[in-house]
């Protein structure tokens, strides 16, 4: 496949208060974005599992955005500050398998940003468009490393764990 | 047994059909997605044919599970799952597509339009196969009301509220309600005295049996939701004691301290450091201010201690906080004045006569510091020429895109004032006349007739450099004449700015406290600009007035009067209804680890000691998900948006992903074999 017919496939997960009506609005706002992005809702970007970005990518994804309310303006208090930290630990684990940190993205919109959310799309599209196709997991076997650093993640993990009280 | 799906994709006229082949959507849907035994395009779905042709499938077809693939959930999901509901299916079996807002509004191409919205269908057809019948939650709404915003807007909420028997909490941020109402002289187009007809409405609500005013009191915070909010206001202390005050007023008349008043004045005027803003303020009870009051600042005076006839005065009063509980919350919070000095080309500020459409009002209102006389800066030099400027602060990208929607009656109504009161020529610079409400043309007319001059064009310059003799000592303003094609320069001795509103500067502050967001204009936002205007996003939390965008009084009045109409309706059922959205614990698999306990910001996750396990108070839950996501033994189901039903969803939505590598795949496989 070339670079110039590569259409990227983006999954959003978008928050119902405020990044779902942020796409709402760009949408009344008639502004126009790459049509690459299919959105899907939860109710508060703390749903979003970080098994939802592996999976999209796994069935094909080349890209994700996590999507929620401003710092400070989730419609649940704070629980977008733990979608971000979340997604900090998410970009270490897909860094060590090898997904390229810009084809997961996190994103602030308020319902009012119809336009920053359109943007933070159009960016996102050009950013994988730019990485090509993921193709995730299909090269898995190839990167042996990758593997064992996974692995060796986990073990640290639940070392650390079991020093914890 | 295999779900019977039905799929309905609407055109929307040609809203969805102009950028998405719904024909082709549907037809599409029907060969390829498993388990789909009807799908249909139609015009307008949600039309009662539209309805009406889901519910008969769902009883002649046997449908269980429905997809509707039109706008936003927000605008249909209730029309919908009514029309599920109707047909005797659960309503939670009916799922939306967005295929307007997300899809055909925002893309230009046809054929990639139909590819998304294919891609969008596939997931919610996955996905709802998953869904789970649920049955609505009922909570009751307590009657009372909160009102924040004694202006006319919240005042008249406030009175129809409890006119029609409910007990209403009117919190006001200054001494007295009234809001800026009772700052004008006269309102367009009628010019009846504001004053007039406002202070009824003041003392109405005074001494209404079913008001409890909290003037000088604040927001401080919001919990719970539609229905059961309960309330923490912040009493600041007036250093007067509420129940000992007669309001005579004897404190302020002989405090020997005198301040600029900022607030009522609005800069012209002076106040005492202890004052009521202004002799018709409800309540008659006043404050003292703390950064002015001798006594507060250098320890001595005690003067109104020693006059007061009642021994009101407190001076180690404190703030108070108090915890009232309410059904609904009205935010009729008003707007801010624009800051002239920040166009410093029109010189406010620097230039003694610029003065601002606010402090004109009170230089016109027979009760404020001239006593109603139009005079210059000075106090007595009554001006021979006005020049009144347009959309100061507005419809100016550089400031506030929108229009302010009163200034070009205000500045009508001011220039019949001026017309009225003295012989001043006056010159209005405007861009476009707007007049478009009841009786407000016919204004416009009759100012013409009163000889006001018109100059159309955005004023360039305000200046006291003068060019020649007839501008010494004069006011210049320079602006193209659009209509003469030329540019003029006119000297006044007085120029009045017709600046723009804007929302208060706390406005985003208190949204969020109560949920609500704003636009990027920083207005309240509606739950729908046309068909909800004083409705928000947060259920039981309702809008008036200019909070939500610029209006002028009638218009303010209208939505204050909406917003108790809305509010009633919800007293009057008792209960409303909340979406069961919850979480629950299968405690069968919950370790006790209580990762969840502290991720809840509500506290509804409660742990059972003896059983050793964390269990969910479904009354408490909101239904964000975050504990969902973060169960290591992942037994915590949020219902409605399971783990099953989004990685469905995410499966759907990239079928033709899957499609390609199966392609491939099979391709690889015949090779090798």
């Amino acid at each position: 496949m070339s670079d110039e017919t590569f259409e990227p496939k983006i999954v959003g997960f978008m928050c119902n208060w405020c990044s779902y009506r942020a796409a709402d609005l760009a949408g009344s706002a008639r502004i126009k974005y790459p049509p690459n992005v299919r959105i899907i809702r939860v109710m508060c970007s703390g749903r979003i599992d970080p098994t939802f970005v592996l999976k999209a990518l796994s069935l094909g994804a080349d890209g994700v955005m996590v999507a929620g309310c401003h710092p400070g303006e989730c419609h649940y208090i704070d629980q977008n500050y733990k979608a971000m930290r979340r997604f900090g630990m998410l970009k270490h684990m897909l860094a060590a398998m090898g997904v390229e940190a810009e084809r997961v993205q996190l994103v602030w919109a308020s319902a009012a940003e119809g336009q920053q959310l359109a943007d933070a799309v159009e960016k996102l599209v050009a950013d994988v468009r730019a990485l090509g196709p993921l193709n995730w997991p299909g090269n898995w076997n190839e990167h042996k490393d990758r593997l064992e650093a996974i692995e060796s993640m986990v073990k640290e993990h639940a070392e650390a764990m079991e020093v914890l009280p | 047994m295999a779900e019977r799906v039905g799929i309905y994709v609407c055109h929307c006229g040609s809203n969805i059909a102009g950028t998405v082949d719904v024909e082709e959507v549907a037809r599409w849907a029907g060969q390829h997605i498993k388990d789909v035994v009807v799908s249909k395009d139609y015009k307008f779905m949600c039309s009662s044919l539209g309805q009406a042709m889901i519910e008969e499938d769902i009883k002649t077809k046997g449908l269980t599970r429905v997809v509707v693939a039109a706008c936003s959930p927000h605008l249909h999901e209730k029309t919908f799952r009514r029309a599920c509901a109707n047909a005797g299916l659960n309503p939670y079996l009916c799922q939306m597509t967005n295929i307007r807002e997300h899809v055909s509004w925002v893309c230009t191409d046809k054929a990639a339009g139909t590819e998304k919205a294919k891609a969008l269908v596939s997931a919610s057809a996955e996905r709802v196969k998953y869904q789970r019948p649920l049955e609505p939650m009922y909570v009751d709404v307590n009657p009372a009301t909160l009102v924040v915003g004694g202006g006319i807007a919240g005042l008249q909420a406030a009175l129809e509220l409890a006119d029609a028997g409910h007990p209403v909490y009117l919190v006001e941020r200054e001494p007295s309600i009234g809001g800026h109402m009772a700052q004008f002289d006269k309102t367009f187009p009628t010019l009846d005295c504001s004053a007039c007809i406002l202070t009824p409405k003041m003392s109405e609500a005074g001494q209404h049996e079913n008001i409890t005013l909290l003037t000088y009191s604040e927001l401080e915070e919001v919990s719970g939701s539609v229905g059961g909010f309960t309330v923490k206001i912040r009493k600041k202390a007036r250093y007067v004691d509420y129940d000992k005050c007669t309001g005579c007023g004897i404190c302020s008349e002989k405090c020997p301290r005198k301040v600029i008043d900022t607030v009522f004045e609005a800069g012209i005027g002076e106040r005492k450091a202890i004052y009521s803003p202004f002799p018709q303020a409800v309540p008659r009870i006043p404050v003292i201010d703390v950064d002015s009051c001798l006594y507060f600042t250098r320890g001595k005076c005690q003067v109104c201690s020693k006059v007061c006839p009642t021994n009101a005065i407190d001076y180690e009063q404190k703030d108070e906080l108090i915890e009232v509980k309410v059904g609904n919350i009205i935010l009729a919070t008003g707007w801010k004045l624009f800051d002239c000095a920040r166009m410093p080309q029109y010189g406010y500020g620097r230039l003694a006569n610029v003065f601002t459409n606010l402090e004109f009002e009170r230089l016109c209102n027979a009760a404020g510091p001239t006593n109603g006389k139009i005079v210059l800066r000075d106090g007595k030099t009554e001006p021979k020429s006005v020049a009144i400027i347009h959309c100061v602060g507005s419809r100016d990208v550089n400031y506030n895109e929108g229009c302010s929607a009163v200034c070009c009656m205000a500045a009508l109504k001011l220039g019949h004032l001026v017309l009225e009161k003295t012989n001043a020529e006056v010159y209005s610079f405007y861009i476009d006349m707007r007049t478009n409400q009841k009786m407000y043309e016919e204004f416009y007319q009759r100012l013409l007739a009163e000889g006001m001059h018109f100059v159309r064009g955005k004023v360039a310059e305000v200046t006291d450099a003068a060019r020649n003799p007839d501008e010494q000592g004069k006011l210049i303003v320079q602006c193209e004449d659009t209509l003469l094609g030329r540019q003029r320069r006119i000297p006044v001795d007085m120029v009045v700015l017709m600046s723009a509103m804007e929302p208060q500067a706390d406005a985003k502050e208190l949204g969020l406290k109560c949920g609500i967001s704003c636009s990027m204009a920083g207005w309240y936002t509606e739950r729908h600009p046309k068909l909800d205007p004083v409705a928000t996003m947060t259920d039981g939390v309702f809008v008036a007035g200019v909070c939500q965008g610029a209006k002028d009084i009638p218009a303010s009045v209208a939505q204050g009067a909406a917003a108790a109409a809305r509010v009633q309706g919800m007293i009057t059922k008792g209960r409303v209804m909340i979406e069961p959205i919850v979480a629950t614990i299968d405690e069968e698999g919950c370790s006790g680890c209580r990762i969840c306990n502290n991720l809840c910001p509500y506290n509804a996750i409660e742990f059972d000691e003896e059983k050793k396990v964390s269990r969910v108070i479904a009354a408490l839950c909101k239904g964000c998900g975050t504990c969902v996501a973060a169960c290591p033994a992942g037994v915590i189901t949020g219902a409605h948006f399971n783990n099953q039903q989004i990685f469905a969803e995410i499966e759907g939505a990239l079928w033709d992903a899957a499609a390609a590598k199966t392609e491939e795949e099979t391709a690889t496989q015949s090779v090798s074999a």
